[in-house]
């Protein structure tokens, strides 16, 4: 039968997976079945897609690359794959969102920030002290690189405004409201919506502080708005932005991506 | 009229922009979905609601 072996397709006569790994690999490789971690032996089947993957061993890029697709779903892989997401400001929620959505093989990304990296972003945004300074949109580029060098960075280091949003988010599937004005998020909220007609915005309100985590959830206002958050809790004195509440809006709206990509509509 | 999910009663030949000052609502924040359809900004007091309307007000708060 003809099954996938670390990314290329060959003819076995065994039966079982361990019969394989030791023909092919070590006793400690990792085993991947169909994009699922195994440790126990099992029965191998006609198609099967297996990857072994050495512990403790730097892998040549090209294994790399189907090293990590082993790990994702192979039946959604490729429609993420063909994925077109923009995510408009690279703060606490946008950064985290790029970083989760590179995880899961996106395709193509477009990152749009005007700003640099401070000392004070680094209690909830996914950059490093080695980045301060840098632009976001390329500091966040590097850190995408260092953990799914395999898909596509577009970068955008501009000031979002009712003139240029249409312009600069043209041709993208989804866009991530990611912003931290309320102002700015409304503008964006309309201006795409009005502008371009089959674009999707997942959106962002209310996710300051450390009230409940309970109480961050999604909503489809319409067919092309999704806002995540508890839609109360705003940024202000005495209530900062907080790494776990951010990020659990950030996972809400990766998450919808993840699900429109796939073809899910509801929440 | 329907609002943010829930029937609301509606007072006679009120524009959305009446409705969204009487709610109290901050127009630079927020984004307005009538009947599934965005409403450009411009044309708030253009709009008039009716019993059968369905209307979704999104608030942006800040904080990102």
């Amino acid at each position: 039968m003809k099954i996938t072996l670390n990314g290329k397709e060959i003819v076995i006569t065994c039966e079982t997976i361990f019969e394989i790994r030791k023909m092919h690999g070590h006793e400690t490789d990792i085993i991947i079945l169909n994009g699922f971690q195994i440790d126990h032996n099992c029965k191998i089947s006609h198609g099967d897609i297996l990857t072994l993957i050495p512990k403790g061993v730097m892998p040549k890029e090209d294994e790399l690359e189907s090293m990590m697709m082993a790990r994702h779903t192979p039946t959604v892989h490729k429609k993420l794959k063909q994925g077109k997401v923009a995510i408009a400001g690279l703060g606490g929620l946008g950064s985290n969102i790029a970083v989760m959505l590179a995880r899961i093989g996106v395709g193509h990304l477009l990152l749009v920030d005007f700003d640099s990296v401070e000392p004070s972003n680094l209690n909830r945004q996914n950059y490093t002290i080695s980045h301060l300074g840098l632009p976001k949109t390329e500091a966040l580029k590097k850190q995408i690189n260092e953990i799914n060098p395999f898909i596509t960075i577009e970068t955008q280091n501009v000031r979002v405004t009712e003139d240029n949003a249409a312009k600069l988010f043209s041709g993208y599937d989804i866009v991530c409201e990611a912003f931290d004005r309320a102002e700015a998020k409304s503008m964006l909220v309309n201006t795409l919506l009005s502008e371009l007609p089959s674009v999707k915005i997942v959106a962002a309100s209310g996710m300051a502080g450390y009230d409940t985590s309970n109480s961050i959830c999604t909503s489809r206002v319409m067919n092309r708005l999704y806002v995540c958050g508890d839609l109360t809790n705003e940024a202000e004195i005495g209530k900062g932005l907080m790494a776990p509440r951010v990020l659990i809006c950030a996972g809400h709206q990766a998450n919808m991506v993840l699900r429109l990509l796939v073809g899910i509509k509801d929440v | 009229m329907k609002f943010n999910g829930t029937l609301i009663p509606l007072e006679k030949g009120q524009t959305l922009l009446d409705f969204l000052k009487a709610q109290n609502y901050d127009v630079t924040k927020i984004a307005v979905v009538l009947n599934d359809t965005i409403i450009p900004k411009a044309t708030y007091n253009d709009v008039m609601l009716h019993d059968e309307d369905t209307l979704e007000i999104v608030r942006f708060v800040g904080g990102g």
